[in-house]
């Protein structure tokens, strides 16, 4: 708890806000439609995801295209433990983290040897070999298309050494056969967990590592002329990483055991980068707050399809009603990828700096000297055209 | 496998326990329904129940699955005793009055399953939990199927599958809360082994492209056993990356392999794709071991042959079910489902439309939405008067046993839409087989 | 020996299409500095193209036939294309050749569609970092894929080539062996010959039009160009304009190949930017290089001998050769000091 003492005021304020704001999302996602178990578990672990993937692009500027694969590692590492071993999350959870920070570590170790856009086609270039390997000639241990499930006949070797019954359904995973991982607990240990990482990215953007790392990503070239080598410092940001985003694989294999090939695949990769730059990169909650928005869009927005639009509208006129949900339907329902890709071009066309820039400026509009000072992560002066 | 009959289950306290610690003073009470108050999820109060409809809306099979919901649609309109009441009119034996379910009016929820088994349970848990669908249909992949079968199992909610062909889904795979009306990998190399014989000899050489995951697999697998079953060898069967594009450098070794006919165990895009090449490649005039090299696609579907274009005409393939098929129950539906959309139904909507209809029709005959009862009622059953001649539900794992369609695409179509011959109904006795082979396990009726 | 040649043949066809995709790549990337993830999308509204002109082109009169109805009891329609009807054989050579027709279509199609995407959107970009210009281009590659898909739906959409073309050539016999060994489809012939000859023109155009080397000389120095008074951002629009149709011609040409469906732009996304990469980010030969270089190696992994040494490596070869050649030559094959690291 030293630490929590050594932060700033404001650092605390945040925390404490960030949590309760975590905590009460069964009840002010109520009136959204959205405070239900698995999508507020999807909420707290695509958080969790989001903001590992800002410690290393938020303060390094290395564009992981890759990072799903870690996602799915952990995964795979989860479903696994459950099978051999136990249905209890910890050592899950743990394995998760452990397996994909090697992962996270033998690939990066090749992949900063480059930095800029080759950086991210080699990132890429794994992770699509992992899907690929794991879709296919891999199945015997990924279980290819269907996915990693849970079977029947599963050793547990712990579960069963300690008289764990078969009742002949599939076992859910629970802690030590107290708290069930599935519904609204899962929802809360995931959100547990959220909340510490949070934490955690917290102390890494206030601490001297976190000071360095922001110096490698303004000009590597000066910090390598002067000697420093920064490799160390970027690996273990990308290891940390991957690290989150294993502990994130882990999560949703315990809420849910199952764990598929198509997790690795470069789109979910781009969806993470999506999630980040759309909340505002290298800030605090910025990562957050995209990751809840494009899981908002893909589980609510896709679910209206015209009967619900009909409801929705059914106060207008006759003909009216029709002409306006003819016009929605193209965007909601099966059209949802297009409002997202409209999203996309807004926010990056007017607000560079993503969600959590559009904040600070409906903030200064009614505070306006708090507005200018509030920018300590400007994103970073771009760089020129190829020379 | 025990099947628990009474009082609840050691997990069933533990976890209403648990679940009381945790969301005390916190959570609303509504999340926690499924343990307190009501002896099965989503037991419907009021006088509406809910169905969930979980098909692919965006990516490769968004066609499909616009289809799928159509066909939905239709269903719970006749289920509601609106439109023509299609195949309401032809089902043998019925229960159903054309007034809802169980005196309920019969309402429904869609998702995405963006064809990706994570989307696709995401969505299913969406309509179970927060929009309270008491039976989760649709979709239109294997994997999704399975994904969203194992899925329903924990949940408690029976899944009435869409359009899944791998064996696995009823087989390795199966569960006690999954059914599948759809045939199988097994059932088209089945049906499709004979007339293969009789058309192209018994001295043939074939070789294999497969799409490299499950369901290809099994495919293959059916295909190799159904053909060397007639004396037919098997020159290479190579494995193909799912969504290739391009498979002209698997095509090209197939020119001097001394194979005579080229078997596709493509779906969807995939199968578009390789027909194409092949035939570019002039593979259908082309003469091997003194015989015209032939083309198999051994699952077809209509709106997938569209995407083929030409090159489908001649090709011999397997379907659930084709528009032209003259049995008065398929009457019956192409005939509402034309009406209302001005096109004949693919037979993803067909598959999807009869689903429903038996889920529902299952409910009425077991006097109750509960899962287990309802699960009986579906368990062995025959009816007749749905496509496909007299269909049984096997209870040891969940399959229907029906007539399988040998198809071939249509050299002269009269119209946009009739793109398929339908050249066999086999018998449904021709393509049973024992469900042990498969193995699997279907589980438990009760779940907590 | 005819199996590796017959391999080594593909592997041209499938490069001439990865070369040209990735030479608008690094056409845009090149002039612009824009890491532009909407190429791919480009690349499939190219492709529509086609579609649209062979849409038109097949345009049906519609009359009914009161004496038959349907299954679901409406009047059976007889449709009849309206240039076959107007023009007669004519008509059916049109159809016939609707995809080379569809060139003329896409040229100032795919012209006026980079000028407005670069003008409208793009050149707000240039001063950004690529990480926002990845967004705003994938968000904008989405938009487009998803107009599309609403209005052609998402299933493939077959274009068939004319029909002289149809078959396959025998090569071997042409060259004096067996006849029936080496047989390859025209189609795929013609494809590769195509790209040599839109590649070739596309660097004839810089190294020999005043336009082209003050291009060139805007990509080497931008700075020093526009204090001589060059106006280079308008020959940087025209630039993205001509990545566009180099695209989109792309498009159009290889739709017999691979029936267009909306996602087409995605799928050769990742691949074109590897390819990119491979060759040196900016550096036009070295994109056409890799292009042949990875659709080669592509096609000899695919083989069913080097499989059987190696399995799955047909399913990541291209990103195998990406990650050794990176390592090897740190900027690709013939890539420029100092682009894209920061």
């Amino acid at each position: 708890m030293n630490a929590l003492f050594s932060m700033s005021r404001k650092d605390v304020i945040t925390f404490v806000l960030f949590a309760a704001v975590v905590l009460l999302m069964p009840i002010w996602l109520q009136p959204f439609g959205a405070a239900y178990p698995d999508l507020m578990q999807k909420f707290a672990i695509f958080g969790i995801l989001a903001i590992g993937f800002n410690v290393l692009f938020g303060l390094t500027g290395y564009l992981s295209f890759g990072h799903a694969a870690f996602l799915g590692v952990g995964s795979y590492t989860a479903v696994w433990t459950f099978k051999l071993f136990s249905m209890n999350p910890i050592p899950a959870l743990i394995l998760a983290v452990v397996i994909s920070g090697i992962f996270a570590l033998a690939i990066g170790f090749v992949s900063l040897r480059r930095s800029g856009i080759y950086f991210s086609i080699l990132t890429l270039a794994f992770a699509q070999m992992s899907y690929n390997l794991a879709y296919s000639v891999l199945t015997p241990i990924t279980n290819g298309e269907t996915g990693l499930q849970l079977t029947l006949d599963d050793p547990r070797i712990v579960d069963s050494a300690f008289g764990g019954v078969n009742d002949g359904s599939l076992p859910v995973s629970n802690l030590f056969g107290l708290v069930d991982m599935s519904g609204i607990s899962g929802f809360y240990f995931c959100a547990v967990f959220l909340i510490i990482g949070f934490f955690i990215t917290q102390r890494i953007f206030a601490s001297p590592f976190g000071m360095m790392l922001r110096a490698i990503k303004s000009n590597q070239t000066r910090m390598n002329y002067t000697g420093f080598n920064t490799r160390p410092y970027t690996l273990t940001a990308f290891v940390i990483s991957g690290m989150f985003a294993g502990l994130a694989g882990g999560l949703m294999a315990v809420t849910d055991p199952l764990a598929g090939a198509e997790r690795m695949q470069w789109t979910a990769s781009g969806e993470i980068v999506l999630m980040t730059i759309l909340g505002g990169v290298g800030t605090l909650i910025g990562p957050v707050v995209g990751a809840w928005l494009i899981k908002y869009f893909e589980n609510i927005f896709s679910s209206f399809n015209e009967s619900v639009l009909h409801n929705l509208f059914s106060f207008l006129p006759d003909n009216v009603e029709s002409f306006v949900v003819s016009v929605t339907s193209m965007f909601v329902g099966e059209g949802w990828h297009l409002t997202l890709g409209l999203i996309f071009v807004l926010v990056v066309t007017f607000l560079p700096g993503g969600m959590m820039e559009g904040f600070r400026r409906i903030g200064s509009l009614f505070n306006r000297d708090g507005g200018d000072k509030a920018k300590p992560d400007e994103p970073a002066p771009a760089p020129a055209p190829a020379e | 496998m025990s099947e628990r009959k009474d009082g609840p289950s050691r997990r069933k306290v533990l976890k209403g326990a648990a679940a009381g610690l945790v969301t005390a003073g916190v959570a609303p009470t509504i999340l926690t329904s499924s343990a307190f108050g009501q002896e099965y999820r989503n037991k419907p109060m009021g006088d509406t129940v809910t169905l969930g409809f979980n098909v692919p809306q965006t990516g490769s099979y968004a066609d499909e699955g616009a289809d799928e919901l159509r066909a939905f649609q239709l269903a719970v309109e006749h289920l509601n005793g609106e439109g023509d009441g299609g195949m309401l009119n032809t089902m043998q034996p019925k229960s159903l009055g054309g007034n809802g379910v169980l005196g309920k009016k019969v309402a429904y929820v869609t998702g995405d399953t963006q064809t990706k088994s994570d989307a696709a349970r995401a969505s299913a848990k969406r309509m179970i939990e927060k929009d309270g669908a008491l039976m989760i249909s649709g979709g239109s992949s294997s994997g999704v199927a399975v994904a969203v079968q194992g899925l329903c199992q924990e949940m408690g909610t029976i899944f009435m599958a869409g359009l899944t062909h791998s064996n696995d889904t009823t087989g390795k795979d199966k569960r006690r809360y999954g059914f599948r009306h759809f045939f199988n990998a097994y059932m088209s190399g089945a049906a499709l082994g004979p007339v293969l014989g009789q058309e192209y000899g018994t001295d043939r050489r074939a070789y294999h492209l497969t799409a490299d995951y499950t369901w290809g697999w099994t495919q293959e697998e059916s295909m190799r056993n159904a053909t060397e079953a007639l004396g037919w060898q098997t020159a290479e069967t190579v494995k193909t990356p799912v969504g290739a594009g391009d498979f002209s450098q698997y095509i090209t070794p197939v020119l001097n392999s001394g194979a005579d006919v080229l078997i596709l165990n493509h779906y969807g895009r995939d199968m578009v794709n390789s027909l194409t090449q092949a035939i570019q490649f002039g593979l259908r005039d082309k003469q091997v071991n003194g015989k015209d090299f032939q083309i198999v696609v051994p699952l077809f579907s209509r709106l997938m042959a569209q995407g083929a274009g030409e090159n489908i005409k001649g090709i011999l393939g397997s379907a659930n079910w084709n528009w032209s098929l003259q049995d008065a129950g398929s009457q019956a539906f192409v005939k509402s489902f034309g009406a209302k959309y001005g096109f004949p139904p693919s037979m993803a909507a067909h598959t999807c439309y009869v689903q429903t209809l038996l889920y529902a029709d299952a409910c009425e005959r077991a006097g109750t939405f509960y899962p287990p009862e309802v699960i009986k009622a579906l368990e062995g059953w025959d009816f007749d008067g749905m496509g496909n001649g007299p269909t049984h539900y096997r209870a040891a794992d969940h399959q229907c046993f029906k007539d399988v369609l040998v198809v071939r695409g249509n050299e002269n179509p009269t119209s946009q839409f009739d793109l398929l011959n339908v050249v066999q109904q086999t018998p449904r006795a021709q393509v049973e087989y024992d469900p042990a082979i498969f193995g699997g396990d279907l589980g438990p009726y009760e779940v907590s | 020996m005819d199996a590796i040649f017959l391999q080594f043949l593909n592997g041209l066809d499938k490069g001439g299409a990865y070369a040209l995709i990735a030479l608008g790549l690094t056409l845009v990337f090149g002039t612009l500095g824009v890491v532009n993830f909407a190429h791919g999308a480009l690349f499939m509204l190219g492709a529509f193209c086609a579609v649209t002109v062979r849409k038109i082109l097949t345009l049906e009169m519609i009359a009914t036939d009161p004496e038959k109805v349907t299954a679901w009891g409406t009047p059976l329609e007889i449709r009849t294309p309206y240039v076959e009807a107007w023009f007669g054989d004519f008509g059916s050579f049109m159809v016939d050749y609707s995809v080379p027709f569809s060139i003329l279509l896409a040229i100032p199609v795919m012209l006026v569609i980079g000028i407005v995407m670069e003008r409208g959107l793009i050149k707000h970009f240039y001063r950004r970092p690529h990480a926002e210009q990845i967004l705003v281009t994938f968000g904008l590659a989405i938009v487009l894929q998803e107009i599309i898909k609403h209005y052609f739906g998402a299933n493939p959409i077959p274009q068939p080539m004319p029909s002289v073309v149809g078959g396959a050539a025998d090569i071997g016999a042409a060259m004096g062996m067996d006849p029936n060994v080496i047989v390859y489809p025209w189609w795929r012939l013609i494809y590769f010959a195509f790209s040599v000859v839109v590649i070739g023109a596309v660097f004839a155009f810089l190294q020999f039009t005043t336009f082209g080397m003050v291009v060139r000389a805007g990509m080497a120095d931008r700075e020093t160009v526009g204090l001589i008074g060059i106006d280079i951002d308008k020959r940087f629009t025209a630039m993205f304009g001509l990545a566009a149709v180099v695209a989109g011609m792309a498009g159009v040409m290889y739709t017999p190949l691979l029936p267009p469906d909306y996602h087409l732009g995605m799928d050769f996304l990742v691949l074109s930017f590897v390819v990119v990469v491979v060759g040196g980010m900016g550096s036009l030969p070295g994109a056409v290089a890799a292009g042949f270089l990875l659709g080669i190696l592509q096609s000899l992994a695919s083989m069913t001998e080097i499989k059987a040494i190696i399995p799955g490596i047909d399913q990541i070869i291209i990103y195998l050769v990406a990650v050794i050649i990176l390592l090897v030559r740190p900027r690709g094959l013939l890539g420029r000091r100092g682009v894209m690291e920061s």
